[in-house]
């Protein structure tokens, strides 16, 4: 997909125009904190499995290169395939040869981020071969052409009227006089179509919440059991998943699974929670002949080890994204890539660099809340502000706001000449206020991004620390 | 978590009051109000003369050096106290949670960065959970609502004792805002780098507020107050916007609200 995280600003105040978007975040941003928050009141035990996940996660990334060895051992034993990929580009010519290699003209894909970062399905499409979504948010998205604006609702942006509007224009075999107000009409009217699709595949491809390096095992979690159809109908079966994935053992899967539905959607559990190991094998009465994993890095090797290391605990729950409130604001569309919220803005400038990402680690009010509720402890505030420290170190952003805040800092660290400066200053701006006789400011020069909504009150007009001396209490 | 009172308290404890750059320069009141209530809870309080700014604008922006330089006029300014305060949780987590951090490769600054990050209390977590049974004397007739900034509340755990500390004046109740805990779009540099975002932020927080009915929004950072009674004035709303430590210090009577009626 295109990445349009230079252009956040302007993104930013297309999502804020556009009003269906705003209801549907309105209801995103209640619904999803509420049901987490009744989930964890029903399970007592909730930050010790925080605290679990966490020491497992950072025991996996502390051991990764051992455990990756061991799971593909594990998968190569059990009959799969497995193919390292060092980036995206590496990533699409590996799956586009195994699908040439099963003689694919269409393909199922169950929903996954990592092949929308890997840009999977453009590829195969360049290639003469049909990649069809089966996640009915994502089916959605594929018709309309737009990508996802939310990791585990990725047509979240839409109303139901605008879906039902996208049916009727693509579902030409369909009357198109029908009632599709009723969302059940919509579900099965995609369901009927995706059936078709489902059988006819040459091959599936899935995404994986975990990989286990004890049983070579790939793991998805779904809630419309699409995944679970994807993987098995197929002869063919492709795994991607991203270096960090991986897990030392089942039990441990066990522990992330209990905090990844509750921190997501405030599900005890994901309907389907789905295992699966190699081909299938002689007495399986299903499964695929041939089973591919294909291991992504796209410079996650990079941040392991160093000050970002701590972002590849990263399970993928969105609970910092409905938890956000500059998501809210904006939507998934503003980050301009397929990771949003505090995870991809701390994300997406590690996998596509500063100088294009540089505004999203810089659109945060710091109101830590995503650090609050996320179930692996990630300190995103705190990687957010390291961004900021690259991007002020690398010169990046506006030159203005950079000479104002040194201007500022330069008196700032030096007492002695700051407070006779402040003094002056404040009663200026005092003497200015009371002109209007308004108590506020409604207009100011160079506060513009204030004042264009809100009014600037007009300062008391001698400083405390001056009145203090003074004497005044 | 809360704050714990020492064991060893000495008396009476002599608190360098930290303004913050907000207070003294929009809102002095504030200032005369927190050293009120911490002179009426029997507190030696001083106003070193040298502190500016805890240097949080040039941390949240990545400008290391001179957000260190900043940090350490405030740390040589509030070292000689037994108590640094601040009326406000944002610059009192930048000292108390950040500093530390900032400091983190040199060991002598280390060392007293952590020592002034001990001893640092936003006001009514200093005055609540460290002075303990302190008495309130102060009236307001009216409902408020408080609204819980970020800061104080993930990095200072400021939540129960504004709330308790209230329930002693007179007069006064206390109706809760859907989502209290929700941001108000102020983020300080954030408000006016991502204008339009920041005012959607700060429509959602006065939509609530409103919605309660309250009489007057109170909290405990200037910053997220003059954001929330700028937008409110703005909107044409009469609710009026105070520091929390105006109400407990009585100084209602005294001073205009941030936001309120118009006077003029």
């Amino acid at each position: 997909m295109q990445v349009t995280s230079k252009s956040f600003v302007a993104n930013a105040k297309k999502g804020l125009a556009d009003a269906n978007l705003q209801s549907s975040l309105a209801r995103l941003s209640t619904g999803f904190p509420i049901a987490r928050l009744a989930a964890i009141d029903r399970m007592p035990e909730f930050e010790q499995l925080r605290d679990d996940a966490v020491a497992i996660k950072d025991h996996t990334l502390a051991n990764l290169d051992a455990y990756l060895e061991r799971y593909e051992e594990k998968v190569i034993e059990s009959g799969g395939h497995v193919h390292w990929a060092a980036d995206g580009a590496q990533a699409r010519d590996i799956v586009l040869q195994i699908c040439r290699d099963a003689g694919a003209r269409t393909v199922t894909k169950g929903k996954s981020m990592i092949t929308e970062e890997a840009g999977i399905n453009e590829h195969l499409e360049a290639n003469g071969i049909e990649p069809i979504e089966t996640d009915l948010g994502e089916y959605i998205i594929q018709l309309r052409n737009e990508p996802p604006s939310h990791i585990i609702a990725p047509a979240i942006h839409l109303s139901k009227e605008q879906v039902a509007e996208t049916f009727v224009t693509e579902h030409t075999d369909f009357p198109a006089e029908r009632d599709l107000s009723d969302p059940r009409t919509l579900l099965e009217e995609a369901r009927a179509i995706l059936r078709r699709k489902f059988i006819a595949a040459d091959v599936g491809i899935t995404g994986a919440n975990m990989l286990i390096a004890e049983t070579g095992t790939s793991v998805i979690v779904t809630n419309e059991g699409n995944g679970d159809l994807t993987q098995t109908l197929p002869k063919t079966h492709i795994v991607v998943a991203s270096i960090e994935k991986v897990l030392p053992t089942l039990e441990d899967a066990t522990t992330i699974l209990r905090v990844l539905a509750r921190s997501a959607t405030g599900q005890e559990m994901a309907v389907y929670n789905t295992f699966s190991t190699g081909p299938r094998r002689p007495d399986d009465l299903d499964g695929p002949e041939n089973y591919h994993v294909v291991i992504l890095d796209n410079g996650r090797s990079d941040m392991l080890g160093g000050e970002f290391n701590d972002m590849l605990r990263c399970i993928k729950c969105s609970a910092c994204i409905n938890h956000c409130p500059v998501y809210k604001a904006v939507g998934g569309h503003a980050y301009g890539w397929c990771y949003s919220g505090p995870m991809g803005a701390v994300l997406v400038p590690g996998l596509q660099g500063l100088a294009e990402a540089h505004d999203l680690p810089q659109a945060s009010s710091f109101c830590g809340r995503c650090e609050d509720v996320c179930p692996v402890r990630i300190p995103l505030p705190r990687m957010l502000r390291a961004w900021r420290t690259k991007s002020y170190e690398a010169g990046l952003g506006s030159k203005t706001s950079r000479a104002g805040l040194g201007v500022w800092a330069y008196f700032a660290r030096r007492p002695a000449l700051y407070r006779p400066l402040m003094r002056v200053g404040v009663a200026v701006l005092a003497a200015l206020g009371s002109l209007r006789g308004r108590g506020r400011f409604s207009v100011l020069p160079l506060a513009g991004g204030w004042t264009a909504s809100r009014d600037l009150p007009v300062p008391e007009g001698k400083t405390f620390v001056e009145q203090w001396k003074r004497g005044k209490r | 978590m809360v704050a714990q009172p020492p064991i060893d308290m000495p008396t009476p404890p002599h608190v360098g009051l930290f303004a913050t750059c907000l207070v003294d320069l929009m809102r002095p009141s504030v200032g005369f109000a927190a050293a009120r209530l911490l002179e009426a809870a029997g507190c030696r309080v001083s106003v070193p003369e040298s502190q500016t700014c805890c240097g949080q604008p040039a941390y949240n922006a990545g400008d290391q050096a001179d957000a260190r330089a900043i940090a350490l006029n405030t740390l040589a300014a509030f070292e000689p106290f037994d108590y640094v305060v601040a009326p406000s949780g944002s610059c009192a987590a930048m000292i108390r949670v950040h500093y530390p951090r900032l400091f983190a490769d040199d060991p002598e600054l280390l060392k007293r960065s952590q020592a002034l990050s001990d001893k640092t209390y936003e006001l009514t977590s200093f005055l609540k959970d460290i002075l303990q049974d302190i008495e309130i004397k102060a009236k307001f007739n009216g409902k408020i609502t408080y609204h819980d900034a970020c800061s104080g509340l993930r990095e200072m755990a400021v939540k129960e004792q504004p709330r308790a500390l209230l329930g002693d004046v007179v007069g006064l109740e206390l109706v809760e805002a859907a989502e209290s805990e929700a941001c108000c779009g102020f983020g300080g540099l954030f408000s006016v780098k991502y204008p339009d975002i920041s005012t959607k932020m700060v429509s959602d927080k006065t939509d609530v507020l409103i919605a309660t009915g309250a009489d007057m929004v109170l909290g405990g950072d200037l910053g997220c107050l003059m954001n929330i009674a700028g937008r409110l004035k703005r909107r044409g709303s009469n609710l009026e916007v105070r520091h929390v430590a105006e109400v407990l210090a009585d100084m209602t009577a005294d001073v205009p609200p941030i936001a309120g009626k118009d006077n003029a």
